[in-house]
């Protein structure tokens, strides 16, 4: 047989759409991870219209656990925060409800497998779906075992985000990208989550080399954290992905009235160090 | 039965590999190399060679007369795995994962530690073989454990210590994986349970089968016959995989693992992911934890901090499914009885987590008749946990 891309007829998702927009626009997207429940559940939703208001074009909700083995010392102290409020994935997907009444913005559930495993495979899909996300991924799930949820998300139409990276050689991007749906996560360094003060050189030629496995737009992210790294990598990228760095200004404010203005005007920032190409 | 896993390092429903892309290729090249060398005559002859000369082994199978006569039922013999260099069953897997190391080109190893024994026999290979090595281990592992940190630091290691979450075991093997993403290149993660991704737990129990094979070979030349029981203490559970996997297939040979119930599992201070716990998926594998409902790993319990860990191998939760091998919960005080029983019958001086097997065998032994035979594995001795043990029963060292 012959292995033509495939004709996906899975109808557009929000993330597949919001990718043409922009890319018929000539723009790259702002994708904004922030962690559900950290401070709270109340201020998770603002922070999240506050973030599309100031330029985010997706959002990455992170769903708390207890033990989040891939991530750097920044989202680590958030999940625990989150945990320690008790807020466990059944709120997130409240939450994502409640976000839907008032915004049309891409969410991408983002978390860890146990979690998900432990709510039931099809149960969650479902959930997911009629709470109004768009995208799952799941850091710690290759591939290889990704079967069970990918079945169940298919049946729901929520695009299954993969990470790929810098270790990822041809065989396995293209074994992942064949997974794939709505955008792939490039990971920008052999490491945690968390910012760094540099993107590294190669990275561009990693996306390059991904792109030969697919059609499918791709984002950056791990370690960028100020405009003019997200310039460097919007110039190569589709999207650019900030995690640490805004938990870190949410983290720093969560006690100040003026909460959400520092992070609107943090992503602000980083949204136009992404136009400014 | 022996046959597990399959391809991808399933057992059953359980085991495989949940980890983030960027240790997968990390993985598969650990288990091209394994899969490349396990069955090479020279790695085979090299491992043999420091099992013997610098372990120490064969470790002798001895007939406790007295522990038997005081109990008054089924002969009871120990593996003394306590006699291994370092103290411990953990260091025939370290000799294992390190030669795999030296051939792979790794000049650096890792590692995970809750009662110290893996890091220290990890910390030993390191030394032996001139390899960078750190481990990880929980800060409250580190105040109960301080003999083992020492011993670590004289070998050369560097101990970090965990501070987040619980800072125990679990923690310290969170830890060691954020180093081994960001170092995958050079370094070398050596887990020392049969837990982890594939290939950890088939290779980890293929390295420490040489209990399992010496013991057979040993009490059939004692008794003459296989024996009718084995118990093994288990936390993650290598010691006893390596003591149970040899003898899978003789079917009249009966296996419990002891699992530690610290206050006991009502009270919900223990560690017992088989009898107390769920399905779900930690540390690269899928196997019973103990989580809420919502699938948050929560806090464990008991003296031992060997057996201080929410998860279990996923053979053993395959083992326990498909009813092969019972699985028991022996609580911190009967474990100190045993503890003690040892240290007064015997003159051994048992580790804390083999003394939870110790007291399941004079459970056992006592309802079994006198000319059956039970094997219990000692997998490790006691002088490590003398603190802890001088505590609970209230006298000054």
């Amino acid at each position: 047989m012959k292995t033509a891309k495939k004709e996906k007829t899975i109808p557009k998702t929000r993330i597949s759409g919001l990718f043409e927009d922009l890319k018929a626009r000539g723009e790259k997207a702002l994708v904004a991870f922030i962690t559900a429940g950290d401070p709270d559940l109340a201020a998770t939703k603002d922070i999240i219209l506050t973030l599309e208001k100031s330029g985010a074009d997706i959002i990455e909700l992170g769903i708390p656990f207890s033990d989040p083995a891939a991530d750097g010392p920044t989202i680590q102290a958030s999940s625990e925060r989150a945990v320690k409020k008790g807020v466990m994935l059944p709120d997130v997907l409240g939450l994502v409800k409640e976000v839907r009444k008032e915004s049309e913005i891409p969410i991408v559930l983002f978390g860890y497998y146990n979690p998900v495993f432990t709510f039931g495979l099809k149960k969650f899909a479902k959930a997911a779906k009629s709470a109004g996300a768009d995208g799952v991924l799941i850091v710690d799930l290759p591939a290889e075992e990704s079967d069970e949820l990918k079945t169940e998300l298919d049946r729901e139409g929520i695009d299954f985000i993969f990470l790929v990276t810098p270790t990822s050689d041809d065989r396995r991007m293209k074994t992942i990208a064949d997974k794939a749906s709505g955008f792939l996560y490039f990971v920008s360094v052999t490491g945690v989550t968390g910012a760094r003060t540099q993107v590294s050189k190669d990275v561009s030629s990693y996306v390059k080399r991904l792109k030969k496995f697919t059609d499918l737009p791709v984002g950056v992210g791990f370690g960028i954290s100020t405009p003019a790294q997200a310039k460097e990598v919007a110039s190569y990228a589709d999207g650019v992905i900030v995690g640490s760095a805004i938990v870190n200004k949410i983290a720093q404010n969560s006690a100040s009235d003026g909460l959400l203005k520092e992070v609107g005007d943090f992503v602000s920032g980083l949204k136009q160090g992404i136009g400014s190409n | 039965m022996k046959k597990m896993p399959d391809k991808l390092g399933h057992f059953g429903i359980y085991g495989g590999r949940y980890i983030s892309e960027t240790l997968m290729p990390a993985v598969m090249e650990l288990e091209e190399a394994y899969a490349k060398w396990r069955n090479d005559p020279g790695f085979k002859k090299e491992f043999s060679y420091y099992l013997k000369e610098y372990v120490g082994r064969p470790t002798p199978l001895y007939f406790a007369e007295r522990l038997t006569k005081k109990i008054g039922g089924a002969k009871i013999y120990l593996k003394r795995e306590d006699l291994c260099h370092t103290g411990a069953h953990k260091i025939n897997n370290t000799i294992g994962q390190i030669l795999l190391a030296k051939r792979m080109g790794k000049k650096r190893v890792i590692a995970e530690t809750g009662a110290g024994q893996h890091g220290v026999a990890t910390a030993t290979v390191a030394a032996m073989f001139g390899l960078e090595c750190e481990v990880y281990m929980g800060e409250d592992d580190i105040k109960r454990q301080l003999p083992n940190v020492f011993r670590m630091k004289l070998l050369g290691a560097k101990v970090t210590p965990v501070t987040s979450g619980s800072k125990t075991l679990k923690d310290a093997m969170n830890e060691a994986l954020r180093d081994w993403v960001t170092n995958v290149y050079n370094t070398f993660y050596i887990i020392g349970t049969v837990a982890g991704p594939h290939p950890y737990p088939m290779m980890v129990r293929d390295f420490q089968s040489v209990i399992g094979n010496e013991a057979r070979k040993q009490i059939k030349e004692k008794t003459g016959k296989l024996p009718d029981l084995l118990i093994a203490c288990v936390g993650g559970g290598s010691n006893a995989m390596g003591l149970f996997y040899p003898f899978l297939d003789d079917k009249k040979v009966k296996m419990i693992g002891v699992e530690a119930a610290g206050e006991g599992i009502k009270t919900g201070k223990h560690a017992c992911s088989i009898n107390g716990g769920t399905v779900g998926v930690l540390h690269g594998n899928k196997t019973y934890l103990l989580q809420d409902k919502f699938g948050q790993i929560v806090d464990t319990h008991s003296i031992s901090a060997g057996l201080d860990y929410p998860g279990v191998g996923p053979e053993h939760a395959y083992l326990h499914d498909s009813g092969r091998v019972d699985y028991t919960p022996i609580t911190d005080k009967e474990a100190l009885e045993g503890f003690q029983t040892l240290c007064l019958t015997e003159g051994i001086i048992p580790a804390l987590e083999s003394s939870h097997a110790i007291a399941y065998a004079m459970k056992a032994a006592k309802k079994m008749k006198k000319n059956s035979v039970i094997i219990v594995n000692l997998s490790g001795r006691g002088d490590k946990d003398l603190n802890t043990v001088s505590k609970a029963f209230n006298f000054e060292i």
